[in-house]
């Protein structure tokens, strides 16, 4: 009985239902964390002592940056309760994962190379955590091609599950790259174990942006996840039932 | 425990005849053998005649330019490592013997290596030479990409069994399996530009045996489960 929820999380159904009262709650919170956290952090923190105003795309290049390894390890995580569960929803949010996942590294990766010209000259160094970040989204690219490439859903939902599991072995050097190898990028600046190298005054914009983009991406896997389940089951009855209304009107 | 000593070597006698079959097919198609080979010497040579043939420009590139060119060859061979036998059923056979799939994938895998990697690295000192690449980086480059392209073999395999049941594979496998070997190219490159450079290559070096070590143990699971999944299509 205690189990029922478990069940139920694996239903495309249930999960369709159950997050139509979520959708305006996640949006607005993220939204106004985002609105927040810009307006703070672009209108009212402090000018940096060396960068001066350029330093500012910190605000958009972190949280696009954590959510792009992130955004790897939930779809990594969700193909492998597919593969080991065998549960339809959680290889849906897989495949919902990859192209969100996709445009938050380009997003850091576009951020860092504007970040990049005022600050180090160059638009683009072959710097391990630029490099790395570049590798990060081909495997992305990779994940989205592979499961678009086989006529039966369940293979492509198998195959690129496990092609996105065989990837994470890359995620933590791609993690630990700027500890590692000591290039043009500079280290982590955010530390959950120790304080961070960072003022207060940027520091709250900044964790604000990084909330809001969390929020965000709850929000767009939703949503996503909720068309690609349509799209799937538009052949069943509580689909042609949500939509009946509509066709008739 | 005599059941299991028993199993055991079922399992390496089944492991070494599917090795010699795989090993006498192998040597039988002989443009299996020396295409690759064959493809590298040429784009190398192309090299000079696109970037110039100045000796200090080309030592400066040889050892990136013979790791890429390895890569490549062992991508283009990979993608016809299960095909055959998909094609013409055995492929499933295989899957429905009782011993796990890892055996054969780890056998494949290693006749793959004997046939494309190993010539590549044994012919890889004489390339070394051609571009200008200075003495210090002959034995590291051949030990390099001797234990590099086993782990590209390796993974290779699990690209290979994604995706075997595609019609057309060929650009899909490499962009699914290219992110994967970026590692090994970094480390293999690094062995020869630390050993040119005169320092010592050994951290390199033992890091593309960690992810070789790494690679024999856990690619052919990831290979087997992938053509477990292919087979399903």
């Amino acid at each position: 009985m205690s189990w029922q929820w478990f069940h139920r999380l694996g239903s495309p159904r249930w999960f369709y239902q159950k997050t139509s009262a979520w959708l305006p709650w996640l949006g607005a919170a993220s939204l106004i964390l985002l609105s927040v956290g810009i307006v703070w952090g672009l209108g009212f923190a402090p000018q940096d002592a060396k960068q001066g105003n350029s330093y500012r795309i910190i605000y958009i290049h972190v949280p696009a940056a954590f959510l792009a390894l992130a955004g790897y390890y939930i779809m990594a995580f969700c193909g492998a309760i597919g593969l080991i569960w065998k549960m339809k929803l959680s290889f849906v949010v897989m495949r919902a994962a990859a192209p969100i996942g996709a445009a938050l590294t380009f997003i850091a990766l576009f951020t860092g190379a504007v970040w990049g010209k005022p600050t180090w000259g160059t638009y683009w160094v072959w710097d391990a955590r630029i490099t790395s970040m570049l590798i990060l989204f081909f495997l992305y690219l990779g994940v989205m091609a592979l499961s678009g490439a086989f006529s039966r859903e369940q293979s492509g939902d198998k195959a690129s599950a496990l092609l996105a599991l065989v990837g994470t072995v890359n995620i933590p050097i791609i993690y630990k790259s700027v500890d590692w190898w000591f290039t043009l990028h500079q280290p982590a600046t955010l530390k959950l174990t120790e304080a961070s190298t960072i003022d207060p005054s940027m520091f709250y914009p900044l964790i604000t942006m990084i909330a809001g983009f969390y929020l965000f991406y709850a929000w767009v896997l939703t949503l996503h996840t909720r068309s690609l389940i349509l799209q799937r089951e538009w052949r069943t009855q509580w689909v042609r039932e949500l939509f009946a209304p509509a066709a008739r009107a | 425990m005599k059941i299991e000593a028993a199993t055991a070597s079922v399992r390496v006698a089944g492991f070494y005849t599917l090795f010699r079959t795989e090993l006498t097919l192998a040597v039988r198609r002989r443009s299996d053998i020396f295409n690759p080979l064959l493809f590298f010497v040429t784009v190398l040579a192309m090299m000079p005649l696109g970037i110039g043939p100045e000796p200090e420009m080309l030592a400066r590139m040889a050892a990136g330019l013979i790791w890429v060119m390895a890569l490549l060859a062992t991508l283009l061979s990979q993608e016809s490592l299960f095909r055959g036998d998909y094609e013409d059923g055995s492929l499933e056979q295989l899957a429905l013997q009782p011993q796990p799939l890892y055996f054969p994938v780890l056998a494949k895998a290693l006749v793959h290596w004997l046939v494309t990697g190993l010539p590549l690295a044994l012919l890889s000192p004489l390339l070394g030479m051609m571009l200008n690449l200075g003495e210090a980086g002959y034995w590291p480059l051949f030990v390099s990409l001797a234990l590099g392209t086993a782990s590209l073999s390796l993974i290779g395999a699990v690209g290979a069994a994604l995706t075997v049941a595609l019609r057309r594979p060929g650009l899909l496998l490499a962009l699914i399996i290219m992110p994967l070997y970026v590692p090994v190219l970094i480390f293999g490159t690094g062995t020869v530009q630390a050993a040119l450079d005169g320092y010592s290559y050994g951290p390199q070096m033992a890091i593309l045996g960690a992810i070789l070590a790494a690679a024999a143990a856990l690619a052919p699971l990831a290979a087997a489960g992938a053509i477990r999944i292919s087979l399903e299509n």
